[in-house]
């Protein structure tokens, strides 16, 4: 997975990205870019700003400076229903909705009057590793086997970029592999490029090839992973 | 009992009113015991409660004598209040107060319109107000129960509705679910009031209605009258609140503004 940087085209470029909530500073003046096909770690200690980066690039939250451009495209530009579908987040809980994998699965793509094919509702839960699990109710999942629902939720809209946040921080040893592994399966089979927010510095050299690190909301370092992270 | 004590009626009815306050607060007590803290808001609630309607009591011994244009400015006033006093249930939403507003008056002003014109409810001022301001105060209730069961599912289940918003639904539809679970939530009084009615309450109306020496029989049915009026006019309010505020809660950008 550890593979060189990938020289695709530029897909997502944040330009002095930041988000002051009160006085508190979440995330200040962030640059930086994404280019098809990689995958970037997020790493950095608690509270330092890792989740609010990646609900600032989902726009979950507004920044308060700065933008993001999304495949040359000023992001507050993009409905925010088109943006998140190209941006696709998973988050560190799951949120299964009420009811089957399978309406879980359907929902995003719904939201835009498609409807899921029910071979390409199995052909996203074998790549995550849960095959025959479309009619089980959501109710009944492990924690891991929900994380991968999530994950293989928000593949079911094709988004261009995934950002993951801790997908694997509230697992136990043995789902947090599962995940792990569901998500290089999917990440290289579907090329995606990623975003991954993480605090688990093997996991981000196992996953990602470039990293940023975070100290209070600051990039403090960047480049490939090795560097970042052993620096 | 107390008759007995107190010879003039507003001696008896302050006396009266003494000894309900004291059961209330006994609850409040109780409450206390629990680590309920009702007490601030209980007394001020009793008092202000109190205070309002001698007022209130008062300046309508004056209008109730008035011209008929006199009961639309009275209901309208009450609309207003009903509208900020329930939207205090809906903290931190931006616009609650004209959501509530515009909801009481579609909701209890339609009923009440539609039911002055067609003769349900009498033209006269002593009836019109009376019936009308039973109509604003339920549709004021169900309004504030809507918006506080809604506002505490929206904070409650803010992370499944993030998870809608961030595969590309829109905030409307987010939030769907805890919309239909408030309007459900606030009828359940209406509804219950209008299932046990003669069984478990005879209502003050109907009461009120024999005493003055109209017909047993009249007098009920028209208590049904006031209730299905009632129900039609918190329907109204709540569905039409429930569907006004579910927008309030999002940014122009559809960000959820409502977090834990």
């Amino acid at each position: 997975m550890n593979a060189p940087p990938t020289a695709g085209p530029l897909l997502l470029r944040a330009e002095h990205l930041g988000r002051k909530a009160g006085d508190k500073i979440l995330i200040d003046d962030a640059n930086f870019e994404l280019k098809k096909g990689e995958v970037l770690a997020v790493a950095g200690p608690s509270g330092s700003g890792k989740t609010s980066l990646l609900r600032l690039l989902n726009r979950l939250d507004e920044p308060t400076s700065g933008t993001v451009f999304v495949e040359g495209i000023d992001y507050r530009d993009i409905k925010p229903g088109n943006l998140r579908r190209k941006l696709g987040l998973v988050t560190q809980r799951p949120y299964l909705f009420p009811g089957t994998v399978a309406e879980n699965l359907r929902f995003g793509p719904s939201q835009r009057g498609e409807v899921l094919a029910q071979d390409v509702i199995e052909q996203l839960l074998t790549q995550v590793g849960l095959a025959g699990f479309a009619g089980r109710d959501v109710a009944n999942l492990s924690g891991g086997e929900a994380q991968r629902v999530s994950v293989a939720r928000t593949l079911a809209n094709s988004p261009v970029v995934l950002l993951l946040d801790e997908p694997t921080s509230a697992l136990d040893e043995a789902a947090k592999r599962d995940v792990e592994t569901a998500i290089q399966i999917v990440v290289r089979n579907h090329g995606l490029t990623c975003v991954m927010v993480t605090h688990d510095l093997a996991q981000a050299i196992r996953v990602a090839q470039r990293a940023l690190l975070l100290e209070s909301g600051r990039i403090v370092r960047e480049g490939s992973v090795n560097e970042v992270l052993h620096a | 009992m107390l008759s007995l004590f107190f010879h003039t009626q507003l001696q008896l009815g302050l006396a009266q009113a003494t000894i309900a306050a004291l059961a209330a607060m006994i609850v409040v007590l109780l409450a206390r015991r629990r680590n309920i803290h009702l007490e601030g808001e209980a007394i001020i609630a009793m008092l202000r409660g109190l205070v309002q309607i001698i007022a209130v009591g008062s300046i309508l011994v004056i209008l109730l004598r008035g011209p008929r244009w006199t009961s639309g400015l009275l209901l309208t006033a009450m609309i207003v209040a009903a509208g900020a006093t329930s939207a205090k249930r809906a903290r931190n939403i931006p616009g609650a107060f004209r959501v509530s507003t515009w909801s009481i008056a579609l909701g209890a002003g339609l009923v009440i319109a539609v039911m002055t014109a067609l003769g349900v409810i009498d033209t006269a001022i002593t009836s019109l107000v009376p019936v009308g301001s039973m109509l604003i105060a339920n549709a004021m209730n169900t309004n504030g129960l809507a918006l506080n069961r809604f506002r505490s599912d929206v904070v409650a289940h803010a992370g499944e509705i993030e998870a809608a918003l961030a595969l590309g639904a829109e905030g409307r539809t987010s939030v769907s679910p805890y919309v239909l679970a408030s309007f459900e939530a606030s009828l359940i009084p209406a509804i219950d009031s209008l299932r046990s009615l003669g069984i478990v309450w005879i209502p003050g109306l109907m009461a009120g209605m024999l005493l003055s020496g109209a017909r047993p029989v009249y007098a009920a049915i028209y208590q049904f009258v006031v209730l299905a009026m009632i129900f039609a006019a918190s329907g109204l309010t709540s569905l039409t609140s429930t569907l006004l505020i579910r927008n309030k809660v999002f940014s122009p950008a559809e960000q959820l503004l409502l977090r834990p």
